[in-house]
């Protein structure tokens, strides 16, 4: 069993990642992310791996879109402003069915906003953030332990399905220190990287990295199969906790770090004799959509909570079941507008 | 029989999409003739920009990885840094290198990355149909410059190589032209050379090519042939402006800069 650590969010970011296999890390520094870059330009030349301060985030994925074409794992971490940047190379990534893992400690917005926890990233994240039409997968941890788990996770989703994957948290998860257990990296059988380029062997095919497509109907075949990709997403890799749910009147739903405020107010809840639980997405994209049909065919109250003026929302309308209501609150991201557990439980007392 | 004219191995046997006049396909031979002769077909991976150059995977029998438009540079760093033993290119235009993808090229060319890089200068956005570009010169009509490049609104065409030359993580930077089988058999050599910086690992080398664009230009394949002679290697003179056979990025992590003109002139700059 592995030793108990007491570590912040972002450096179990950075530690699971070298246990993922992971020894290329290119970034640029933007708070409240610069722990995980920090960390990395001291542990990766130990390990023989690279670690590159970039001239800016557009230099930075476009630096991990090359190591992935290689084949090796690669990262970058930033933060919403830097993630804006990076979507450019995100959209030729997606449509170069490269993985690679891209972390965002997002802060407010928008513009240059401020370094407050936020999720008002929410959009950009799942909606495919830069030009297209594609998305990539979305983990939204909210523990210590779930920001180790979860990019060591986020490597597997991106080999498997060859694309993107992005952990996003906010500074809450970031900064904070919690207990965690430094699990080794879990054995999954992945496919092999015969799309890498490695340099064309006599006899071995050519290997070509591109999103371009200009045939007559190529381009439309490459999206179907991108899309096809996100079908099966959808069908196996949705996650969610359930917390409480089984006879609850009301559920909460929250994603990240507002989701364990929401769960002190429920906690409050059901001393004080509510039947309140909650739904947690964890994977955003594919959302788990199903898990909100299951839970509305029973309880048809849904308060959704989110840090920011109501964007998740949208999916869980799309998601619960005809007759269910579903109700929300949010706050805009900035100094002072972070929740506190009686602030939600007033909510719940409003919409039980 | 005797075969003294063959077809470099590392280009395949395809009719290129290039129009006629137009110096790629010219360009292209010299880079695969350099690749075959250092042998490092089998161990290239080239990046392609974006611009008339963007099919470099469908004329080069090698790995390729396709940049976003002025990334290439960035796109060869992660490639090389993740694969050392690999031969890495980019091929990239003026407007790919010199416009959207300054930062990224500087900052290659100042860490010092092992790779080669073959800057094609024509002057003008030739893909998306000839507009000013940071090259065009000075009094150049294009699409969006219909009465001329102004230098007090559009500012001057800007000198890569020798800009590139201040930096210190540079190794070698030269301008060739292959306008005439002169400079064309310079260009060779300086290709060579360039390559050889990366096989033998002393960082980042940088060949810029004034090429042409009849289409764009206006002008016939001979006409812009002639431009090239007489407009462009006036304002881009051809040369080495920084080799430095000896530069070592561990020993000397602020390598001397060397001014542009400091070297002595090889001997093909006589010729223009």
């Amino acid at each position: 069993m592995s030793q108990r650590l007491f570590v912040k969010g972002n450096e179990a970011v950075a530690m699971a990642a070298i246990e993922a296999g992971c020894r290329y890390y290119f970034g640029y520094p933007i708070t409240p992310q610069s722990d995980i870059p920090e960390y990395l330009s001291r542990e990766l030349p130990k390990l023989n791996g690279e670690f590159i301060q970039a001239e800016s985030e557009v230099a930075a994925i476009n630096m991990l879109l090359g190591a992935s074409a290689t084949g090796v794992r690669a990262m970058t971490s930033s933060s919403s402003p830097g993630i804006s940047l990076k979507q450019e190379g995100i959209s030729y990534m997606a449509g170069s069915e490269l993985p690679g893992v891209i972390v965002n400690i997002s802060r407010s917005g928008p513009g240059l906003g401020g370094i407050d926890a936020s999720q008002a990233d929410y959009w950009q994240s799942v909606k495919g953030g830069g030009h297209g039409g594609y998305h990539i997968v979305v983990l939204a941890p909210a523990s210590i332990q779930e920001m180790y788990d979860l990019t060591m996770l986020a490597f597997d989703l991106a080999d498997i399905y060859r694309t993107p994957v992005m952990v996003l948290a906010d500074s809450v998860v970031g900064q904070m220190k919690e207990a965690l257990l430094p699990n080794p990296r879990p054995v999954t059988t992945l496919p092999e990287k015969g799309w890498a380029v490695r340099g064309r062997k006599e006899g071995t095919p050519q290997m070509i990295v591109k999103s371009l497509f200009l045939g007559d109907g190529e381009l439309e075949a490459h999206n179907w199969k991108l899309h096809g990709k996100y079908d099966v997403m959808r069908e196996k890799e949705c996650r969610q906790e359930l917390f409480l749910t089984d006879d609850a009147e009301l559920i909460i739903t929250a994603f990240g770090s507002v989701a364990r405020i929401a769960k002190t107010a429920i906690l409050m809840a059901r001393e004080a004799g509510m039947k309140v639980g909650l739904l947690r997405p964890i994977t955003l994209f594919p959302f788990p959509a199903q898990a909100f049909k299951e839970v509305t065919g029973r309880c048809k109250k849904i308060l959704d909570i989110e840090l920011n003026n109501g964007q998740m929302v949208e999916d869980v309308r799309l998601s619960v079941a005809r007759d269910a209501e579903v109700f929300f609150y949010g706050r805009p991201p900035g100094a002072g507008s972070l929740p506190v557990p009686e602030e939600l439980f007033e909510q719940i007392i409003k919409h039980y | 029989m005797q075969q003294v004219f063959k077809r470099p191995v590392s280009l395949k046997d395809v009719q290129t999409h290039f129009c006629p006049g137009c110096n790629h396909g010219t360009i292209h031979r010299l880079v695969a003739e350099a690749m075959d002769e250092f042998g490092v077909r089998e161990r290239t991976i080239g990046v392609a920009s974006v611009g008339c150059s963007v099919f470099l995977y469908g004329y080069f029998d090698v790995d390729v990885v396709e940049a976003p438009h002025g990334r290439a540079a960035a796109v060869a760093t992660g490639v090389k840094r993740a694969r050392p033993d690999s031969f890495v290119f980019t091929y990239q235009g003026d407007g790919d290198l010199a416009a959207i993808g300054t930062a990224e090229i500087i900052h290659a060319a100042n860490r010092g990355e092992d790779i080669t890089v073959i800057f094609v200068n024509n002057t003008t956005y030739g893909m998306t149909g000839g507009q000013m570009a940071p090259t065009t010169l000075v009094g150049q009509k294009t699409s969006t410059s219909p009465y001329g490049r102004e230098h007090a609104k559009d500012g001057s065409p800007i000198r890569m190589a020798e800009l590139l030359a201040q930096l210190g993580g540079v190794a070698f930077s030269a301008r060739v032209a292959v306008n005439t089988s002169r400079n064309l058999m310079d260009a060779k050599k300086q290709i060579k050379k360039a390559f050889r910086y990366q096989v033998e690992g002393k960082g980042f080398s940088f060949i810029e090519a004034l090429s042409t664009c009849p289409t764009a230009w206006g002008v016939t394949p001979i006409q812009a042939n002639e431009r090239v002679g007489r407009e462009l290697i006036e304002y881009f003179p051809l040369g080495i402006f920084k080799d430095t056979a000896d530069w070592n990025p561990q020993s000397s992590p602020t390598a001397p800069v060397e001014q542009p003109g400091a070297l002595p002139f090889p001997e093909f700059m006589h010729e223009i």
